[in-house]
């Protein structure tokens, strides 16, 4: 009721109650009254009747001004008040109680409102701190995750139970299983709160764990331990590992860091020269043997007959173009393998030139240009002495030719690189070059103790001197080793560029391994796959396939874009033009893809450890069911079903397909009908779905599997 | 009556010379280029010595060495191998399987002939 109807209503009853009250007052004394007192009052009032309604009048509204004023003051003004408190409560810390009223409740008001003053003032403190603490954790986790993406060393931490709580990209591509160039996407298994055991062997770890504990216990300072194990791709990889300890003081193991290095490229190396020796000692040894017998009998027994004569003299011949022939192909074939002993950088050309360009510059006082070289040439090379001899070569050019300025330039010739130093004026003399190469490197006062010649066996290279072939210029050319295919950027780095990669939780670090089954965790600890498929159609049982499987994975929470796996397949049958306009996915896309066969066991090996969570995942399950008897792989993992999960969640809604879903959620859909995309957006209506199952008691996955078991869709079956 | 020597070896650019260099040494030679051509050799008629190649076709040098250190009747033969590879490894192995004496290529003739010699016995002419 408005506060100026309920005014009026009061001030009526009041009304009402006083003519009642003077009513009685009047009848009681009129019959209490003799007739002759009724006369006289008659009397008195007869005249006066008009002045008696005004007075009445007059103090009916005298009254009704003072309930008025009253009511304002003392029923208005608190009611006032506590719209504006609630307000400031629950939504506007900012407002402020406005001062009217009785005096009692100005005090009241201007009370609440220094208590307002005091918490808005404690609040902003409070936030201030947390965002300055948020801040300085962000920056920490950005640099590392900065210098993790950096290295080209692959990293991963685990905690004692192996389960992965920090990994790099490099590691990422090292455990890479289908090629990442293959179109139809890439897997890899390493992923945050998976196990290490699922790469690596068991008791590899355990052994190395052990012998770092060993060694701790001998007061080693530097604990860790090296092994070498391979990869399912055949890759080998030396690993180290260094503890991580909970407490340093105690230096109590609470986990491990693996560094991983591929030594695959640097066997085979090793290799290759071990073979060039062999044949160069064990295969020359024969030969040799056959030319040092028949020599030794020529010249022991000069007396023999000419026939005898001519078969040694048959046999050095043989033998000796048989090593001249061995000679010449180890030299060509081991050519990259005997030189480049010096360890050296693979480093892009131009960077090199702008380097050498500032030096020049800055350090001889030479004005030096460059001829920017091709943006893919790279080259291999020990930088900081060859910097040097560039230098040294500039210092001698302008000391003794007086050159002024010089310029650079790089090009591909042949297997090699030349780098150019050119400049206008006649060509130098051979010795005053070969002076130049064979003297220690000097350049702007600081010495060397190498040569430039020295510098440019390192690089295995040659250097010498002629005129530009297009311009009156003359130069000094020096090849180096060019390096072939850089390695390329992994795609799907680009791919999650605007996100930041979710590579590290140190959450985990606290986890413990729970004994408990599975149905009694709460569904905020556990891990899930979350997975879509595409398929040939909806009849699995009359022969269609899955053509699509696109997978993703929440771990605390969280959930792991970076690690998925999106892969198409080959169903080895016609796709329907009707599948076709819904999955977008065509007969050239699936050929010379992966069949079912030889995706499940990586999908079932990205799945361990975790519960299954799709749309409709009765539908899906029936996919990889059919599959159990022809490949062996049985999915026995825990399901979760959103769709069933909605229906607990909102019984009265009509629709549960996804899309109403995450409409109904707030999760925005992008990219569906592509079973990655579908996933992903599974894998957020399921996050978001967790704090409502929670309103309604549903906390362990037994229980939620329990709530779904009970929804009405839980009737549908495939 | 002439020492006699079998020479083993399926090179023959080193079978000519051994040959030669063992006749000039006034021994009865014989020549057999595999693994069981040189066991058919002692079987037919019995060598003094046998300059045994390990790399030998159908049956290696120490299988041959072998053969003849498990036979008792062979037992008075010397066996010289001889070797391409020379790793101590094999050295070590070709002796312990009953090889008298282990020439690695390139080897000296005259060590050899002094070798042989002095295996059978015989002193420096």
């Amino acid at each position: 009721m408005h506060h100026r109807t309920r005014l009026a209503v009061g001030l009526g009853a009041l009304y009402g109650l006083l003519t009642v009250l003077f009513g009685i007052l009047g009848l009681v004394l009129w019959t209490d009254m003799q007739d002759a007192e009724r006369q006289a009052v008659l009397a008195i009032m007869k005249p006066r009747y008009a002045m008696a309604v005004v007075i009445i009048l007059l103090a009916w509204l005298g009254l009704g001004l003072m309930v008025g004023v009253l009511y304002r003051a003392y029923a208005l003004a608190p009611l006032r008040l506590r719209e504006q408190a609630l307000v400031m409560v629950n939504s506007n810390p900012a407002l402020r109680l406005q001062v009217r009223g009785a005096p009692e409740i100005r005090t009241l008001a201007q009370v609440v409102n220094a208590l307002a003053d005091q918490r808005e003032s404690l609040q902003r403190d409070v936030e201030q701190k947390i965002l300055e603490a948020k801040t300085s954790v962000e920056e920490e986790r950005n640099r590392l995750a900065a210098l993790m993406s950096e290295l080209t060393q692959g990293v991963v931490v685990c905690n004692l139970e192996g389960r992965i709580l920090l990994y790099n990209n490099r590691a990422r591509l090292q455990f890479q299983v289908l090629g990442p160039g293959a179109s139809g996407g890439s897997t890899a298994l390493i992923g945050l709160g998976r196990s290490i055991f699922a790469m690596m062997e068991r008791n590899l770890i355990t052994h190395a764990l052990e012998s770092v504990q060993h060694r701790l216990q001998r007061g080693s300072a530097q604990p860790s331990t090296n092994f070498v194990t391979s990869t399912r791709a055949g890759q080998l990889i030396r690993v180290q590992m260094a503890p991580v300890f909970g407490d340093a003081t105690e230096r109590v193991i609470s986990g491990y860091v693996l560094m991983l290095d591929n030594i695959t490229q640097h066997v085979e190396m090793q290799n290759q020269r071990d073979l060039l020796l062999q044949t160069l000692t064990e295969g020359s040894r024969a030969s040799l043997g056959n030319v040092r017998a028949a020599a030794e009998n020529l010249l022991q027994y000069p007396d023999m007959e000419n026939a005898q004569r001519e078969r040694f003299v048959a046999v050095i011949r043989d033998e000796v173009q048989t090593l001249s022939q061995r000679i010449q192909h180890a030299s060509s074939e081991f050519a990259d393998t005997i030189r480049a002993r010096w360890p050296l950088e693979d480093m892009l050309g131009s960077d090199l030139l702008q380097v050498a360009q500032q030096r020049i510059e800055q350090r001889i006082g030479l004005s030096a240009t460059v001829e920017a070289p091709a943006n893919d040439l790279w080259i291999r090379v020990d930088s900081f002495s060859l910097l040097q001899g560039l230098c040294h070569l500039a210092a001698r050019l302008k000391e003794t030719c007086g050159v002024d300025a010089v310029a650079l330039r790089l090009q591909p010739s042949g297997r090699r690189t030349a780098l150019d130093l050119l400049w206008s004026g006649p060509a130098l003399d051979a010795a005053v070059l070969a002076d130049w190469e064979q003297t220690p490197m000097r350049a702007d006062g600081e010495g060397s103790p190498l040569t430039l010649r020295e510098v440019i066996e390192r690089h295995g290279g040659e250097l010498w001197q002629q005129h530009d072939r297009d311009t009156p210029l003359s130069l000094i050319r020096v090849l180096l080793p060019t390096t072939v295919a850089h390695e390329a950027a992994d795609p799907s780095v680009w791919l999650h560029k605007e996100s930041r990669p979710e590579y590290y939780d140190f959450d985990l670090f606290r986890h413990t391994e729970e004994t408990r089954a599975l149905d009694e965790r709460l569904l905020t600890q556990l891990s899930y796959t979350v997975f879509d498929t595409e398929t040939t159609g909806l009849e699995p049982s009359e022969g269609d396939e899955i053509i699509q499987i696109g997978a993703t994975r929440i771990v605390n929470g969280r959930l792991l874009r970076n690690e998925s796996i999106d892969q198409l397949l080959d169903p080895q049958r016609r796709l329907t033009p009707e599948s076709i306009s819904i999955h977008g996915i065509t007969e050239d896309m699936v050929q010379g893809q992966p069949t079912i066969a030889q995706v499940l066991p990586t999908f079932h090996a990205f799945c361990e450890d975790t519960v299954l969570v799709a749309h409709n995942a009765a539908f899906d399950m029936r996919f990889l069911q059919l599959k159990e008897a022809s490949t062996g792989i049985v999915f026995s993992h825990p399901v979760l079903d959103t769709l069933l999960l909605s229906g607990v969640i909102h019984p009265n809604q009509e629709s549960h397909r996804l899309e109403a879903i995450a409409q109904r959620l707030g999760v925005s859909v992008i990219g569906r009908h592509t079973a990655l995309g579908d996933a992903i957006v599974t894998g957020e209506i399921f996050l978001k779905m967790l704090p409502l199952l929670a309103e309604q008691n549903i906390h362990t996955l037994g229980q939620a599997r329990a709530a779904a078991a009970r929804t009405y869709y839980a009737r549908t079956t495939y | 009556m002439p020492k006699r020597i079998l020479i083993a070896d399926d090179e023959p650019n080193i079978v000519v010379s051994l040959e030669f260099l063992m006749k000039r040494e006034g021994f009865d030679v014989q020549v057999a280029t595999d693994g069981e051509a040189a066991l058919q050799a002692i079987a037919a008629q019995m060598p003094d010595l046998i300059l045994l190649d390990v790399m030998l076709p159908k049956k290696d040098g120490f299988e041959v060495c072998q053969h003849i250190r498990s036979n008792a009747a062979w037992q008075p033969i010397k066996v010289v191998m001889l070797t391409a590879k020379g790793r101590d490894t094999e050295v070590s192995k070709g002796l312990a399987l009953g090889a008298d004496a282990y020439m690695t290529k390139p080897f000296s003739t005259r060590d050899l002939v002094a070798q042989v010699r002095s295996l059978l016995g015989l002193t420096a002419p």
